[in-house]
């Protein structure tokens, strides 16, 4: 790995001596490996890429404008189709939002519930995305061990909800349900079979030649100029940017837990790599201490049933799987429904950086950044 | 059942109960049309409290920036300044790199539409310092065609947000690299999450008065309500 030839990292312009062009490529948007309707037109010399467009739009719905025209309560719905392999820490993040706008305190163990509920929530989302990420770049064993573990996550999910995929778990105030009887024994035992899988997804990739090959030297990006682009979550950690919504901003129950935030020290892809993987063991960290330390206690604050905040903004953030995920919402303090609802989406965010990383990059590591930034295009588009 | 013992409508009196040659009473004067209820305004922005101590930066931003600010304003432990239109690059500059404020990470730039005022948009732009891990919201009023300055050039993680907002709203982003429509298609008419674009219908319905929206919107309140 030490001979690498690093001139790839820098633009090259063509040489005059030979008569060259450069190519348009279209990539996407219905691509394998873009994960959903992600279109990229790529400026190619040779095989390298000059420069990218990233064209996005694809899944709008416009659910901040549906969100204008629903009930409070029906917006959680709606959350859920964001960020759809992350429904619950969406959910979060809107009840969060609306419960600071209300001043609207929520009981203990719904907080802990959450927590449990949000970190579950990040081991399923970066079980996706190591399959897809490794099956993208190659690998596809990893793909079918991390889609495995994630089951038993959905299975608890199910459990708990009902659902697999979108939820619908939080409300504003607290939480729809308790937990079932005997659920906090099963997470338990997740977090030691998950303990257990993790050195298989190591074993396979951490010191596998041909995945420092693919993964070392991509897309490096430095921290302050990771935090000019707006990149957020893992992919900002990877580049040493020790910035963590949950520590410096803590919500739910996170100020009572021990956990550490990893983070990188070169940015590349790499690096994002290694972060993700030790979030699994942090997210295992809280999960055993919120089910080790679950209190007693009523699931639901003292919310009004017609729920109608006063006038007013707000903008508060959570840490998603990918990232900052924030909510302005505006109130116009007399009807049901919010007059502005905005989502800071991460993904979005971190997609913009794209341009900026494959920049000098061969066309094939186009698709391992893209999987190293992690992006689910339900949230870019909304 | 207490709706069968209360009939909803008064029934009419038989035409044969009224005595001969007796002119009907007089109707009823109509009640008058309910004026209907005022447009939604803007958040009042309400002023921070005696005792909610000024966070370091502010007093520094004070001091070099006093005329640009037009208020200050706290809400649910947000603070939220409203500065000029004029100075918002400037006012970025500043923020970006003062020592007190170190304003790095732009997290979100959005919009709000208010279509009464003469300044219907709102341009909301969060920053949040990673250095001292703290928040402000700067905002800044535009009308209709008004250009408001990119900042772009401040923090690079404007670019997509501002296309978003354009795309959305229509602002008119001045010294933007690539203004372009980012989730609509090119070819798109309208602005769609202005208020007084349908919620539903065709597209390139849209509605000439932002009245017409108002008036429909309070219609839906109050049958909700009822």
């Amino acid at each position: 790995m030490g001979n690498r030839d690093t001139s790839a990292m820098k633009i090259e312009t063509p040489s005059p001596m030979f008569d060259t062009s450069e190519m348009v490529l279209n990539m996407g948007p219905q691509h394998p490996s873009t994960h959903g309707v992600l279109r990229i037109v790529l400026r190619l010399d040779g095989e390298r890429v000059i420069d990218a467009d990233v064209v996005v739009g694809y899944l709008h719905r416009g659910i901040e404008k549906l969100c204008e025209n629903r009930d409070w309560t029906q917006i959680i719905l709606l959350t859920d189709r964001m960020d759809y392999v992350a429904a619950a820490s969406s959910n979060l993040g809107y009840c969060e939002t609306v419960e600071k706008l209300m001043s609207v305190e929520v009981p203990r163990r719904a907080r802990y519930v959450r927590t449990i509920l949000g970190e579950l929530q990040r081991i399923a989302s970066h079980c996706l995305w190591l399959g897809t990420h490794a099956m993208d770049i190659g690998a596809m064993t990893v793909f079918l061990y991390a889609f495995r573990e994630r089951e038993l996550i959905l299975d608890l999910f199910e459990e708990y909800s009902g659902a697999r995929l979108t939820y619908n778990s939080m409300r504003i105030g607290g939480l729809p349900l308790d937990i079932p009887p005997g659920w906090d024994k099963k997470v338990r035992e997740f977090c030691d079979i998950m303990d257990s899988k993790l050195g298989e997804y190591e074993t396979l990739l951490t010191h596998n030649r041909i995945w420092l090959e693919r993964t070392k030297d991509i897309g490096v990006i430095d921290g302050p100029e990771a935090i000019a682009l707006g990149l957020c979550g893992p992919t900002l950690r990877g580049s040493g940017v020790p910035r963590d919504v949950r520590k410096d901003e803590p919500y739910a129950a996170y100020d009572e837990f021990d956990f550490d935030v990893p983070i990188g020290t070169r940015g590349d892809t790499y690096d994002r790599y290694l972060v993700r993987l030790e979030e699994f063991r942090q997210s295992l960290r809280i999960i055993r201490q919120a089910v080790d330390g679950l209190p007693d206690g009523p699931i639901v604050g003292k919310v009004p049933r017609l729920i109608k905040p006063p006038a007013g903004e707000t903008y508060h953030a959570i840490e998603s799987p990918k990232g900052e995920i924030g909510f302005f919402i505006v109130s116009d303090g007399r009807s049901t429904n919010p007059y502005r609802f905005r989502v800071r989406p991460p993904s979005f965010c971190n997609l913009q950086g794209l341009r900026r990383l494959v920049r000098g990059h061969l066309v094939a590591d186009v698709v391992a950044l893209i999987g190293s930034i992690d992006i689910v295009l339900g949230e870019v588009d909304r | 059942m207490p709706d069968e013992s209360k009939p909803e409508r008064p029934v009419a009196p038989l035409p044969s109960s009224r005595p001969e040659g007796v002119s009907p009473p007089p109707a009823k004067p109509k009640p008058a049309p309910k004026a209907p209820p005022a447009a939604p305004t803007a958040p009042p922005d309400p002023p921070p409290p005696e005792d909610v101590n000024e966070p370091a930066f502010l007093t520094g931003f004070r001091a070099t920036h006093g005329t640009s600010i037009e208020m200050v304003s706290y809400w649910v432990g947000d603070w939220t300044v409203i500065v000029s239109l004029s100075s918002l690059v400037d006012v970025a500059n500043y923020l970006r790199d003062a020592p007190d404020a170190a304003f790095d990470y732009c997290s979100d730039v959005t919009a709000t539409d208010w279509p009464p005022r003469s300044q219907r948009f709102d341009v909301i732009y969060c920053l949040y310092s990673t250095q001292h891990r703290h928040r402000v919201r700067i905002k800044v009023r535009a009308a209709a065609d008004e250009p408001v300055p990119s900042v772009t050039g401040v923090w690079p993680a404007a670019n997509w947000l501002e296309r978003e907002v354009y795309d959305m709203f229509g602002v008119n982003f001045t010294g933007h690299p690539d203004r372009r429509r980012l989730l609509m298609p090119d070819e798109w008419q309208g602005h769609p999450q202005r208020k007084d674009y349908p919620l539903e219908g065709p597209g390139e319905f849209l509605m000439e008065n932002p009245q017409d929206w108002l008036r429909l919107r309070n219609l839906r309140d109050e049958t909700e309500i009822e």
